[in-house]
């Protein structure tokens, strides 16, 4: 419809005596620079029942973006599970936040800062973690770790090295100089994410105010502070510009990337933490993104009441903004709070002391209305339940059947692979020219896939240890554990005996061919991530990374990952407390093509470590110990088992240059079974070691167990026709592999029949440092642990230079 | 027996200090606000890791400017101990009370691991427990910790046997493997590694407990 007969409409349409004025803005141009649509702008003249004035237009582009208020994925959202009675706050604040008992309480979230580390990575990562850590310490925790889950293009392509360099210095310049350790992560490539990497950074933090802050006005009249850092044009329009895919003219967007200060921001969660205790601020709001306008709104509409603000009052960096400007800005390290009346000079006294503005600048008002005052007249004026609440929604067509490259995908069969005899294969890489490969020989080059390789390089370069509390580093363990010792109380060594375990995990590869598995086992690999450090899981947040769901494969990619979330996590009992949607994840090459990454829905999960006596490592313990495969068993022939599968597997990917088949099928029964079980048998010290199996199946898990200890193995396969290929590499979940002392054998057969936990004693530690695999009397595997170490340790460095 | 604890805006192991001393050792401390100069009924002074002003400039290069350290080298000259910890260090240095400096990394990222320091001189009361060439396992966690001095001022810390610890695997470029010195005096010490973060079985050993015991000592 056209501009004429939009508003030939409005006038017609409102029977109000309202005369809406001619704007002096191009409603056409700037409907396109706000990223909405014409429809959006009908709605919104209905809604204000006039035309918006530029500034509020703006403030409607942000607000009604993806990225503040999921117009493309809230439908899909809405089936998450939100409740437990583990759960103190769901979806919607700041934070989720669990209850772990013994008065502690855990706030986390997970969020994205993709497009803007894309264009500018040191920033645009380093930013991202202050944007998480705000949202923590908001409601009033101490954030007390941080994770991130990273995807980048291959490392052969500089641009990558580049872009993951300039990450990793950026997490690692905010989060070592805030004093908030970075605990544990995971990085995963592939050539979807050139151009357009993705950088989820989760935030965990434990309350220290007796009451959570939520972020809702109340109190009418009741002043309204700013504090933190003063507001400035950087990161105009940052949320808008996060929720369109990038181009080769992104980089011209690199004013849309916020600057930040941890410096700042280390200051600002002292003296929120000492505000918030004095229970003077009755509601607190991160300026995130969309900045003065998303705090403002959402502050209002939450509270179901109005905000007043004069930005004659706000404290600016430069001269001469204009109300856009300071509407839109996302300078970094600011918040808004509603404080009680006569406690303003006090909490700002505070904010002062540690270097910060602080300064009154508005009130709350009884309308439900956001006001915006300059100079003494008002600049902008919407109702705050119009920006924020009953947004639109972007109807999207969910397709019935899978769309086509699936459906491809699927129809790959094992038997497509060359014939596999005992001692390896010709593999269909072209990379390897027609070479026949050992087993042992692929083995090593899976431990030489960045995706599979130690992280050691990364995590090296972020300080983990600040706060002294943890306990499992990264890169030691299946799930990072830090221990739960409040900062704010006196503890003795004594007295602390208790932790919070924390994961990210997204088998990406497995979401592009099945997105629907994908996540479900994604969700179900984090919490058995957890189980294998013997922490009990107890809720997610989750960070949804994909293309355009303008386009039907992109859609169905979402929904079916929504739906596999909901599922296993109804099903595990960890319920969703938040996270983040991240659309558009896709870049245009320069032929024209537009290149969506591979659906990467992150899953943040958070357990409890009951007694941290009892907590477990995937190295082997002790030469002698016997190794044990529980869940889905090793298989025989004539039955083969779906639950197992080379289809999506590392193996077909880096060996074969297949990314084709079809993922294993879920077993979720079986998952909670063995969960369970691990756990009891970590607190009740049975086994010495338990490690998931994950990419690159149980060769792979076999030889990481083998490396962290510096014990070999010796594993013995029963003779069969099963494809060697697929007992040593073949992926699936519901498989652990643990380790026992002789001498508890015996207790342990017994839980093993007591929980009727399907089992296979499979080999022993040894202390040789050798990887030994044996199918029948023939050994198929055959190498030295340093070797296999030396690729695991030097993948990722050797690529760096 | 009290320790102080300096606390700039940007310090982020003044907590871990504390934590250290008091839940670990059982000895008390008092943070010490930067803009303080009372550093009465205080038997040493430790200045913790962390950004203290934000290092933007060059670490340390502002916070020697604080009100506190007027009073800091009153304290050092009357025999009091000090002790500064990465950040710490850097300040000293910047003040004046150690010689030398802390530059970026040779790799020029940060490193956060544990190492293995070789006890070089234990003439300091920080070290007197521990004999030569023992070998101790510290975290560090540093962007800058590269030590540099020049010829002369290496000569001097050799002659006055100033060098306190020396990295096994050098890790950052310091020259001499220089993890740590103290003053001519040896009543200020001045280290890269975090002992704070070694004194506590659960998460790290307890081999930074010694040089923390000496605080009192």
């Amino acid at each position: 419809m056209g501009l004429k007969t939009l508003l030939k409409e409005l006038f017609n349409w409102s029977s109000t005596s309202y005369k809406p004025r001619i704007e002096d803005y191009d409603v056409q141009q700037a409907i396109k620079d706000e990223g909405l649509t014409l429809d959006d702008y009908m709605e919104i003249c209905r809604r204000l029942k006039r035309i918006p004035n530029r500034t509020e237009l703006g403030m409607f582009g942000v607000m009604w973006s993806e990225h503040c208020c999921y117009r493309n994925s809230r439908n899909l959202l809405r089936d998450f599970p939100t409740k437990g009675p583990q759960i103190l706050v769901g979806p919607g604040e700041n934070a989720g936040v669990v209850d772990l008992g013994n008065g502690h309480r855990l706030a986390f979230k997970i969020e994205s800062h993709n497009h803007p580390s894309a264009i500018e990575p040191f920033q645009g990562a380093a930013t991202g973690v202050g944007g998480i850590l705000r949202d923590i310490f908001t409601m009033g925790a101490r954030p007390i770790a941080i994770l991130n889950a990273l995807r980048f293009g291959p490392l052969e392509d500089k641009k990558n090295i580049g872009l993951i360099k300039g990450v990793v210095e950026g997490i690692a310049h905010y989060g070592n100089c805030v004093g908030v350790p970075t605990v544990g992560g995971e990085v995963a490539f592939d050539s979807s994410y050139t151009g357009n990497p993705l950088v989820n950074a989760m935030a965990l933090g434990l309350m220290e105010t007796d009451s959570i802050v939520c972020s809702g006005a109340t109190g009418i009249g009741f002043p309204v502070v700013y504090v933190g850092s003063t507001t400035g044009r950087d990161g105009m329009g940052g949320a808008s510009f996060a929720s369109a895919e990038l181009t080769n003219t992104s980089l011209d967007d690199r004013p849309a990337v916020q600057v930040g200060d941890p410096f700042l921001e280390k200051g600002l969660i002292e003296a929120c933490l000492e505000v918030f205790k004095t229970g003077d601020v009755v509601a607190a709001q991160d300026m995130g993104a969309a900045g003065l306008t998303c705090s403002c709104s959402e502050m209002a509409s939450k509270g179901g009441l109005g905000i007043e603000l004069d930005l004659d009052l706000v404290p600016a960096r430069e001269e001469g903004m204009t109300p856009y400007e300071f509407l839109l800005s996302e300078s970094q390290e600011r918040m808004l709070f509603v404080v009680k009346p006569g406690k303003e000079e006090e909490i700002m006294n505070r904010f002062t002391r540690w270097g910060l503005r602080a300064s009154v600048v508005g009130r709350v008002l009884k309308e439900n209305v956001v006001r915006v005052i300059q100079n003494g007249s008002v600049a902008a004026e919407i109702p705050a339940s119009v920006l924020a609440e009953d947004t639109p929604i972007n109807d999207h067509e969910l397709i019935t059947e899978p769309p086509s490259y699936i459906r491809e995908a699927w129809n790959w069969k094992e038997t497509d692979l060359p014939i596999s005899d005992l001692t390896g294969i010709s593999p269909l890489n072209i990379k390897f020219k027609g070479k026949y490969l050992t087993w042992t020989d692929i083995l090593l080059y899976l431990f030489d896939d960045p995706t599979i390789a130690s992280k050691n390089w990364i995590y090296k370069q972020y300080d983990y240890q600040v706060q002294l509390n943890t306990v499992i580093p990264p890169g030691a363990a299946d799930a990072a554990v830090i221990r739960l010792r409040p900062q704010d109380s006196n503890n003795s060594l004594s007295s602390i005996n208790q932790g919070v375990a924390a994961v990210v995990d997204c088998p990406n590869r497995w979401c592009s061919l099945d997105p629907e598995r994908g996540a479900m086992a994604a969700v179900l690999e984090s919490s058995r991530n957890l189980s294998c450090v013997g922490a009990e899981p107890l809720a997610i947040t989750n960070n949804l990374n994909f293309a355009s769901p303008k386009n039907s494969t992109g859609y169905w990619q979402l929904a079916m990952a929504c739906k596999g979330i909901s599922t296993a996590c109804q099903f595990i009992n960890t319920p969703v407390t938040g996270g983040n949607v991240s659309l558009y994840n896709e870049t245009r090459s320069e032929s024209g093509d537009l290149i969506p990454i591979q659906p990467t829905p992150v899953i943040g999960m958070v357990g409890l470590v009951h007694d941290l006596n009892n907590i477990c490592f995937p190295n082997w313990v002790n030469a002698g110990d016997l190794i044990y495969l529980l869940g889905v068993p090793l298989e025989k022939l004539p039955q083969l088992d779906n639950r197992i599968s080379l289809g999506a597997s590392s193996y077909l990917e880096r060996i074969h240059g297949l990314q084709t088949g079809r993922p294993p099928e879920l077993d979720l029964n079986l998952e909670v079974i063995v969960q369970t079980f691990i756990r009891k048998c970590i607190r009740k010290k049975v086994i010495c070691s338990a490690h998931d199996l994950s990419d690159g199946g149980l060769a792979v898990a076999i030889g990481e167990s083998c490396i962290g200890s510096g014990l070999g193995a010796e594993i013995h396969l029963n003779h069969c026709d099963v494809r060697i290929d697929r007992l040593l590499f073949g992926e699936g979940g519901a498989r652990v592999i643990v380790s026992i002392n002789p001498l508890n054998i015996k207790e342990f057969k017994q839980l093993l029949i007591d929980n009727q936990i399907p089992s296979e004693e499979i080999g022993f530690v040894t202390a040789e440092k050798e990887l030994i695999i044996k199918h029948g009397n023939v050994k198929v595997v055959h190498t030295s642990i340093d070797k296999i170490k030396m690729n695991y340790l030097e993948a990722i460095p050797r690529r760096m230079v | 027996m009290t320790i102080g604890v300096v606390v700039f805006p940007g310090s982020n192991c003044d907590r871990d200090v504390h934590w250290a001393l008091e839940g670990c050792l059982g000895i008390s401390t008092r943070f010490l606000w930067h803009e303080t100069t009372d550093l009465s009924g205080l038997d040493a002074v430790v200045l913790p890791g962390g950004f203290s002003y934000g290092d933007y400039l060059r670490c340390g290069a502002i916070a020697r400017f604080a009100p506190i350290f007027k009073s800091l080298v009153e304290f050092v000259d009357r025999g009091g101990r000090v002790l500064g910890i990465c950040n710490g260090f850097q300040v000293l240095t910047e003040l004046g009370l150690l010689p030398g400096a802390l530059t970026r990394n040779r790799d020029l990222s940060f490193i956060c691991e544990n190492v293995a320091l070789r006890v070089t001189s234990s003439r300091s009361p920080w070290l007197q427990a521990r004999s030569c060439e023992e070998v101790l396992n510290l975290p560090i966690a540093h962007g800058e910790g590269r030590y540099q001095c020049s010829k002369d001022t290496l000569l001097k810390l050799q002659d006055d046997d100033s060098i306190a610890l020396s990295y096994t695997t050098n890790p950052n470029g310091s020259i001499a493997d220089i993890a740590g010195i103290t003053n001519s005096s040896g009543n200020v010490l001045g280290l890269m590694p975090h002992p704070e973060r070694a004194c506590d079985p659960q998460i790290g050993g307890i081999d930074g407990r010694v040089i923390l015991q000496a605080l009192i000592g």
